[in-house]
C-alpha cells in the first residue's frame, strides 16, 4: 500500500520515457525530412519565343481559369497590362479578384488545389511561378490589405527587412555572412529613396506600432519600391495594391492616390483593387469589372460614373425575392435592441461607432463589404470580444462583454465560425442541441431535493433533438451521431436548432449560409424565416451575400468602416445597395451616419 | 492615434511593469539588516556570485531575442560543460588549459544538443519553454546513462578518483582541484579590501559586447524579426526555423561555458545534480532583474543577480536570527525561485491581455473625438 504511490510514478517515468523516445524518433525523421527539403526550390522560366516585334504589354493574363474541386471561380479571364498603366480592378466579395491575384503570384494554395488553366506572360515571356518569392524576384510586388509589418521595427528596418545591406566583419569569414553587421546609414538611405519617391512625409526611424495606420501604408508600398534591381532579382516593375485606402482617412487616401501617380509615371504599372469607386475613377487607365469569374467590362476610366461601374458589379440577373413581406411602417413599431456607440476590437473587423434599432419582429439584415465590421456586431454584442459602448434590450442595459448576459437577456447568437465557436465537434448531436439550454436556461434538467442535484433529462433531450432533425431536415444516422461528422450544411442546421431550442427573444446570425450548397442554403433561410414567422422572433442577420439577405430581410443596413453607412428596405432595387456600399448618397437611404 | 496617459497611470504602469523587481528590493531591504551581515561582507559575496553566475545568465539572452521564451534548455549546455570537466579531470589538465579544453570539449556536444534541441522546439512553436523545461528532464536520463554507465565501462576513465568503486560509472561528487578558481585567481585585485577576480569579469564583459554586437549584425536583426512575426519574418525570406535553431545552439554553447565558469569557482562537480537546478536559478534571477518571456537585456542580467544572491545570501541568516532556524533560509531559495517565475509568467500575460484592451480604449477614445 505504502509503496504504491511510488510505483505509479515509476509507470509515469516509463510512459514518459516511451514518449520520449518517441519524440527522438520523430526529430530524427524530421531532421531527415529537413534536409531533403532543403534543396533550394530553382525558378523555373518556361522561356518562350515571342515573335512579335511590336511593344510587347509588361504583363498579359491569357484564358486564366481556375477551380476549387469543380467550383469554377474563374472563367477564361484575359488582360493585358502596359508599363506604367493602372489597372483599377473592381468587383463584389467572391468575384475572383484575390484569386487571379493568387495565380499571378504563384501562391501555394493555387499549386495545391490543382493548379489553374491558361498562361501569364511577363514581358511576352510565358512564366510561372512557383512561390510568391519567385514572383518578387520578377519584380512584381503585393501590397496586402491587412499589413505584413513588424511593429517593433522602424519604418526603415521594415521596408529592409531581409534585404539589409551589410558591412564586412572579420567573424563572418568563420560563421557566414550572416554576422556581417547592418549598414544602418546606408539602410536610412536607401528607405529615404524610395519614401521620395512616394512623395509622402515618413519618419524612416519611427516605431511602426507608433504608426497611424496611413503611414503604415505607406512603409508597406515604400518596401516594394526599395526592391532595386539586382543580380539575381528584377526591380519592380508591377505593383499590385489590395484594397489599400479601405483603412485610410480621405486624407490619407488622397496622397496615397498621388503617390500611385508618381510611381505610374516613372514606368510602373499597378494593379489597383478597391471598393470605393470613386477613387478608381480618380486614379485608373482602365478599369476592370469582375464578376462571378468573368470579366464583365474593361473600359477606359475616362467618361465612366460610378452607377455604371455599381451596376456591373452587382448587375446579376435578379432574381426575383421569393417571398415579399408586407413593409410596415417603421415608426409605430417597439424597438427591441438598441446598439448606442457600439465598438468592437474584433481583429480584421473593426466595428468603430455603430447606433442600430432593431424593431420587435422583424428580421434585420446587416450587409457590407468584408472586413468593414459587420461580423464584429454580434461577436461584440455577445461579448466574444472586447467591446464598449451601450446595448439596450427591451429597454434595460445589457452590460458588455459577458455572454452569459447577453444570453440571459434572451438572446442568441449562431457564429460564422461554425467549428470554432458554434459546435462541440466531439460530441452527439443531442449534447449540441441541448448544450446552451441547458447551461443557461436549466432546461432538460430533472431536479432533486429542492435542486439540490440535477440530472439530465436524457429523454426530453433526445425528443427535442428529433424535432429539430425532422423538421429541419437534418441529416444524420441517428441523433447521438458526432457533430463533425455531418457536412457543413448539416452542421450549420445543428447550429441554429441550438439557437432555436433556447428559445431567443431575438436571434444574431452571422454568415449562415458560408460554405454550404446551394439546397442547404434555401433550407437554412427558410428554417430562420419560419422561425420568424412562427414564433415572432425577431433575427438579425449578418451576411456578405446581399441577395441572400434581400431575399428574407425586411430592412438591411449597411456597414462600412465600422459604422452603419444607411438602412434601406429590403425591397429596394440591387444597384441601390451597390451605391451605398461604395459610399454614394441616396434618398431611399434612412438613417445611419452619411 | 496613441493613448494620453495621466501621471498616475503611469506610475501604475511603471509598478505593474516592475512588480518582481520591486517585490525583491523590499525583500533585501528588510533581510539586509535582519541578517546582520556586514556590507563588505555582502559586497564581496555578491562580487563573487556575479562573477559565478553571470555568464550563465547572459546565455539565456539570444533565444528571447528569437522569440522563443525562457531557454530552460541550457541544462542541456551545461551537462556539455560537466562532460568536458569530467575529461580534464581524468587527463589531469589543470588551470588554464584545462578550462580552455573543456570548453572545447563541451562545444561540439552542445552544438549537437542544441540543434536537436532547436529542432524539437520549431516543432512546439509558442510552447518553447515548457517543451524546453521537458526536453532538459529527458536529456538528464540520457546524461545519466553516458555518465553512470557508459563512463568507464565504453569511454575510458582511467582516474580512480572519479570512477566508481565498482568500475564503471563517475562518482557522486568529483574534486576539480586541478582547475579550482584558476580562472578567479588568474587577476584577483583588491579593493577596498573586496578581492575581485578581475579576469572572469572581463570574460564576462567580454560576452555583453559580443551580445550587443550581435544585435547589430544580420543574424541578430533576423532574431529580432523571427521574435516578433513568424509569418512576416517568413514572407519576407528569413529562414524561421534555422534561425531558431541557431538561437538556440548559441546559448547551449554559452551555457556550457557558463557552467565551466560556475564550477571552476565552486570547485566541486555534483555529477549528478549541479546542472539540475542551474536553469531554475538563472531563469528566476533573469526575472527578478526585471526581465520579461519577450524581452530582456544585460542590465536586467546585472540587477537579476545581485538582488537575486543578495536574497539569498541574507535568507538563512535573516531566517536563523528571526524565528531561530537556518533551513527557513533554505526553504525561502527554493520556494522564492519558483514564486519568481510564476509570478513573472503570470503578470506577463496579465500585462499581456491589458495591452490587447488598450486598442478598444483606444476605439472608445475615438468616438469622443468624433462627437
Amino acid at each position: 500500500m505504502v509503496l504504491s504511490p511510488f510505483i505509479a510514478i515509476g509507470l509515469l517515468e516509463y510512459s514518459s520515457l516511451v514518449a520520449s523516445f518517441r519524440l527522438f524518433a520523430t526529430t530524427l525523421a524530421v531532421t531527415v525530412t529537413f534536409m531533403v527539403m532543403d534543396v533550394r526550390v530553382t525558378i523555373k522560366f518556361e522561356r518562350i519565343e515571342y515573335m512579335n516585334e511590336k511593344k510587347t504589354p509588361l504583363l498579359e493574363m491569357k484564358h486564366i481559369s481556375k477551380d476549387f474541386f469543380g467550383n469554377q471561380v474563374l472563367t477564361d479571364v484575359n488582360f493585358t497590362l502596359r508599363p506604367g498603366e493602372i489597372l483599377g480592378l473592381v468587383g463584389e466579395n467572391g468575384a475572383g479578384k484575390s484569386t487571379l491575384m493568387k495565380i499571378l503570384f504563384g501562391m501555394d494554395e493555387i499549386h495545391q488545389t490543382g493548379g489553374f488553366g491558361g498562361e501569364v506572360l511577363i514581358n511576352g515571356e510565358s512564366v510561372l511561378f512557383e512561390t510568391p518569392i519567385d514572383a518578387l524576384a520578377a519584380g512584381i510586388g503585393m501590397v496586402h490589405q491587412e499589413f505584413s509589418l513588424l511593429p517593433d521595427f522602424t519604418a526603415t528596418e521594415n521596408i529592409l527587412l531581409n534585404r539589409e545591406p551589410l558591412k564586412y566583419t572579420a567573424l563572418s569569414e568563420l560563421f557566414g555572412e550572416r554576422l556581417n553587421v547592418l549598414d544602418r546609414e546606408k539602410m536610412t538611405e536607401i528607405s529615404e529613396k524610395a519614401i521620395k519617391r512616394l512623395a509622402v512625409t515618413l519618419d524612416p526611424e519611427m516605431m511602426v506600432s507608433q504608426m497611424p495606420v496611413g503611414h503604415k501604408q505607406f512603409t508597406e508600398i515604400a518596401r516594394e519600391l526599395s526592391k532595386e534591381a539586382t543580380d539575381i532579382t528584377e526591380g519592380i516593375k508591377l505593383l499590385v495594391l489590395d484594397e489599400p485606402t479601405a483603412v485610410l482617412s480621405e486624407q490619407e487616401a488622397d496622397s496615397l492616390l498621388k503617390a500611385m501617380r508618381l510611381l505610374a509615371e516613372s514606368g510602373i504599372a499597378i494593379i489597383f483593387i478597391t471598393h470605393r469607386l470613386q477613387e478608381i475613377i480618380d486614379v485608373c487607365d482602365t478599369i476592370m469589372v469582375m464578376r462571378d469569374g468573368k470579366i464583365i467590362k474593361t473600359v477606359p476610366a475616362e467618361g465612366v460614373v460610378i452607377p455604371e461601374i455599381a451596376r456591373w458589379m452587382v448587375g446579376r440577373e435578379v432574381k426575383t425575392v421569393s417571398h415579399k413581406r408586407a413593409v410596415q411602417d417603421t415608426a409605430e413599431r417597439e424597438v427591441l435592441l438598441k446598439l448606442q456607440n457600439l465598438w468592437v476590437d474584433m481583429p480584421g473587423e473593426v466595428v468603430r461607432n455603430v447606433d442600430l434599432d432593431v424593431y420587435k419582429g422583424e428580421i434585420i439584415g446587416i450587409g457590407g463589404m468584408a472586413g468593414q465590421g459587420k461580423l464584429g456586431i454580434p461577436n461584440g454584442a455577445m461579448g466574444l470580444f472586447p467591446a464598449g459602448g451601450k446595448i439596450f434590450f427591451e429597454g434595460k442595459e445589457i452590460p458588455l462583454n459577458s455572454p452569459r448576459n447577453f444570453l440571459d437577456a434572451g438572446m442568441a447568437f449562431v457564429s460564422e465560425d461554425r467549428r470554432g465557436v458554434g459546435l462541440l465537434l466531439d460530441e452527439s448531436l443531442e449534447w449540441n442541441v441541448s448544450f446552451t439550454a441547458m447551461q443557461v436556461q436549466d432546461k432538460y434538467l430533472k431536479k432533486y431535493l429542492g435542486g439540490l442535484f440535477k440530472w439530465r433529462d436524457q429523454k426530453a433531450i433526445e425528443e427535442t433533438t428529433e424535432k429539430y432533425v425532422k423538421q429541419m431536415e437534418i441529416r444524420c444516422t441517428s441523433t447521438k451521431q458526432k457533430a463533425k461528422e455531418l457536412s457543413g450544411g448539416n452542421q450549420q442546421k445543428v447550429c441554429l436548432a441550438k439557437a432555436f431550442a433556447v428559445e431567443p427573444k431575438l436571434l444574431f446570425v452571422s454568415e449562415p449560409t458560408r460554405g454550404i450548397d446551394i439546397g442547404a442554403k434555401s433550407l437554412v433561410l427558410q428554417a430562420l424565416r419560419k422561425y420568424n414567422e412562427e414564433l415572432g422572433t425577431t433575427i438579425v442577420m449578418v451576411s456578405s451575400e446581399l441577395e441572400e439577405l434581400r431575399s428574407i430581410c425586411d430592412r438591411i443596413a449597411i456597414v462600412s468602416d465600422g459604422k452603419v453607412l444607411g438602412i434601406l428596405p429590403a425591397s429596394t432595387e440591387s444597384a441601390e445597395f451597390g451605391l451605398l456600399m461604395v459610399g454614394q448618397h441616396s434618398e431611399l437611404v434612412d438613417g445611419g451616419s452619411l | 492615434m496613441t493613448l494620453q496617459r495621466t501621471n498616475l497611470q503611469k506610475v501604475k504602469r511603471f509598478l505593474g511593469n516592475n512588480t518582481v523587481t520591486i517585490l525583491f528590493l523590499v525583500i533585501c531591504a528588510f533581510g539586509i539588516p535582519l541578517s546582520g551581515y556586514s556590507a563588505n561582507y555582502l559586497v564581496s559575496e555578491v562580487v563573487v556570485r556575479i562573477a559565478r553566475n553571470s555568464f550563465l545568465i547572459v546565455s539565456l539572452l539570444i533565444p528571447i531575442l528569437a522569440g522563443m521564451g525562457l531557454n530552460f534548455g541550457m541544462t542541456l549546455g551545461a551537462m556539455a560543460g560537466q562532460i568536458g570537466l569530467v575529461f580534464i579531470s581524468d587527463w589531469g589538465i589543470v588551470g588554464i588549459p584545462g578550462i580552455v579544453l573543456a570548453m572545447i570539449i563541451s562545444t561540439p556536444i552542445s552544438v549537437a544538443l542544441g540543434i536537436w534541441c532547436g529542432k524539437i522546439l520549431n516543432m512546439a512553436k509558442g510552447r518553447e519553454m515548457v517543451t524546453s523545461y521537458i526536453i532538459g528532464f529527458f536529456m538528464n536520463g540520457i546524461y545519466q546513462l553516458v555518465v553512470l554507465y557508459g563512463m568507464g565501462a565504453i569511454i575510458p576513465i582511467r582516474s580512480n578518483s572519479l570512477v566508481l568503486p565498482r568500475g564503471y560509472g563517475i562518482r557522486n561528487t568529483v574534486n576539480l582541484i586541478g582547475i579550482r578558481k584558476s580562472l578567479d585567481n588568474l587577476l584577483m585585485i583588491r579593493l577596498f579590501g573586496i578581492p575581485i577576480p578581475l579576469f572572469t569579469l572581463v570574460v564576462i564583459a567580454l560576452l555583453c559586447i559580443f551580445i550587443l554586437w550581435f544585435k547589430k549584425t544580420k543574424l541578430g536583426q533576423d532574431m529580432r524579426a523571427v521574435g516578433q512575426d513568424m509569418e512576416v519574418a517568413r514572407a519576407a525570406g528569413i529562414k524561421v526555423e534555422h534561425t531558431r535553431i541557431v538561437s538556440i545552439v548559441i546559448s547551449t554553447v554559452f551555457a556550457g561555458y557558463g557552467m565551466i565558469i560556475y564550477l571552476q569557482n565552486i570547485g566541486t562537480l555534483n555529477t549528478y545534480n549541479s546542472h539540475m537546478q542551474i536553469g531554475m536559478f538563472s531563469v528566476a534571477a533573469l526575472l527578478v532583474g526585471g526581465a520579461t518571456v519577450s524581452q530582456a537585456k544585460i542590465r536586467n542580467v546585472f540587477l537579476g543577480v545581485i538582488l537575486f544572491h543578495i536574497m539569498f545570501i541574507v535568507s538563512p541568516m535573516a531566517g536563523k536570527n528571526l524565528i531561530g532556524q537556518a533551513q527557513l533560509g533554505e526553504y525561502f531559495r527554493v520556494f522564492v525561485s519558483y514564486g519568481v517565475i510564476t509570478v513573472s509568467l503570470v503578470l506577463y500575460e496579465i500585462r499581456k491581455k491589458h495591452d490587447r484592451g488598450i486598442a478598444g480604449q483606444i476605439l472608445a477614445q475615438e468616438q469622443g473625438v468624433e462627437a
